[in-house]
């Protein structure tokens, strides 16, 4: 039988270690696992790469994960801190403690759908002629150039949706999707955070992940 | 003279969003164009985090958490509207399916390259978001900004001292004194506002303005 519902912040994170990569869903709050991101912060896991669209919610909502120094690398298309004062990772951006990868939003969810989908590379328009085209390979198809990207895959996506059932089928509300449709492909272990998990299936039709790509569901409270 | 307020700005802009375009607008004083959506007309104004259809920001009582623009501000969704993953938002963008993008800019050239992410300050990072996909996806790149710096510095100019976001790529720049087109052949000046005079114009300016035949007057009701 397939079950993928679990009940405890600790089954639902089980595997995860240090020196792990993580992609973390979200946008403007919509989509992101605040529960389990908080859950990540009590395991006290370090030398974490986390692949998200901006840093700042975890200062926000896991401030010790910079705080500790427990991320290594981040891969993000914005690290600009809240407020005019610097953030925790602004500061270690800037001691070069703290590694980043800056990558454009769309060349970002593309390269995470990318490394879900067996796809190694491919190539993009975005970024062309800027300094994060510097050394890199372009390639002219029909007289224009495009940037040579590749994929990104991760032992652990978390996500927060709308509804779930056992069988690890995700329906989101409103802007949530966002990220998690691609980072549940790309990663070895999906975890979903739902409002609630329903008895009887999903209807077909209605789902936005299907349970292939899901390992585990919890029902959490939004700890916005 | 009296330079267009930020509203103002974005009221000017509205006017050129023809009947049935596809917009995205960027953050900041961009996303208040569609307030200005002259009346008859219907655009729809897409957010690169996964909607299409945005409407007017969500009354305190009424406002959903999971439904956020890319300024993560809380949003209604107006008839026709439609919800999506941000691998799909960007292949809109990136697939040339959007007719305007408007977007905020430290910088521009009189060649069209735009500088718009790098803020080159050593306490706060990076916020690039989708603007390097955006410039180099839809068919038609205009910029609202202020026509100098608070130091009184051109943001017209020759050559971007910003890191660039895309190259020759903008068609049109509103600012606070004008409206300018980019060609081939440089700046070309379509409106100013009363009583400032070309000299005067040129002086803030960082690269060659022409004029063209039938110049008009820039001017904007007063807007809250």
């Amino acid at each position: 039988m397939i079950d993928k519902r679990v009940t405890t912040t600790q089954a639902a994170l089980a595997g995860l270690h240090d020196g792990a990569s993580l992609m973390l869903s979200g946008f403007g709050g919509a989509g992101f696992p605040v529960a389990l991101v908080r859950a990540v912060e009590r395991l006290g896991v370090c030398d974490l790469t986390l692949i998200m669209n901006t840093l700042r919610f975890v200062e926000t909502y896991a401030p010790l994960l910079f705080e500790e120094r427990r991320v290594r690398r981040a891969v993000c298309s914005a690290a600009r801190g809240r407020g005019e004062r610097p953030s925790s990772f602004e500061r270690q951006l800037f001691a070069g403690e703290l590694e980043i990868e800056l990558v454009p939003q769309g060349t970002f969810s593309e390269r995470v759908r990318a490394g879900g989908a067996g796809i190694p590379a491919f190539y993009t328009p975005a970024g062309v002629g800027t300094p994060l085209a510097e050394g890199r390979e372009t390639r002219n198809f029909d007289g224009r150039l495009y940037l040579l990207e590749t994929s990104l895959r991760a032992d652990f996506a978390l996500i927060r949706g709308h509804r779930a059932d056992r069988w690890g089928n995700v329906i989101f509300t409103g802007s949530q999707m966002n990220f998690a449709h691609a980072m549940a492909t790309a990663a070895q272990i999906t975890v979903v955070e739902v409002d609630r998990i329903e008895d009887e299936p999903l209807p077909p039709n209605a789902i936005d992940i299907p349970g292939i790509y899901v390992q585990r569901v919890i029902a959490l409270d939004d700890e916005r | 003279m009296r330079p267009l307020s930020r509203e103002q700005i974005a009221w000017r802009a509205a006017r050129d969003l023809p009947d049935g375009a596809y917009v995205n607008l960027g953050i900041g004083m961009p996303v208040r164009v569609a307030a200005y959506t002259p009346p008859g007309r219907e655009v729809m104004f897409q957010s690169e985090n996964g909607v299409l259809g945005v409407g007017p920001v969500a009354a305190e009582d009424a406002a959903d958490p999971d439904l956020v623009d890319a300024g993560s501000q809380r949003i209604t969704l107006v008839p026709g509207a439609s919800t999506f993953d941000s691998a799909e938002a960007f292949a809109m963008i990136r697939g040339g399916h959007l007719d305007v993008t408007l977007l905020g800019a430290f910088q521009v050239s009189a060649a069209g390259d735009l500088a718009n992410w790098d803020p080159l300050r050593t306490d706060k990072g990076p916020l690039l978001g989708g603007a390097m996909d955006l410039a180099m996806g839809a068919r038609s790149v205009r910029i609202m900004m202020q026509h100098t710096t608070r130091d009184g510095l051109p943001r017209l100019v020759e050559t971007c001292s910003y890191p660039l976001t895309a190259r020759q790529v903008v068609r049109r720049v509103y600012t606070d004194l004008a409206v300018v087109e980019v060609t081939e052949r440089g700046f070309l000046v379509t409106e100013i506002i009363a009583g400032l005079s070309r000299e005067e114009l040129a002086v803030r300016t960082g690269a060659p303005l022409q004029f063209a035949d039938g110049c008009a007057v820039l001017a904007a009701p007063d807007l809250a």
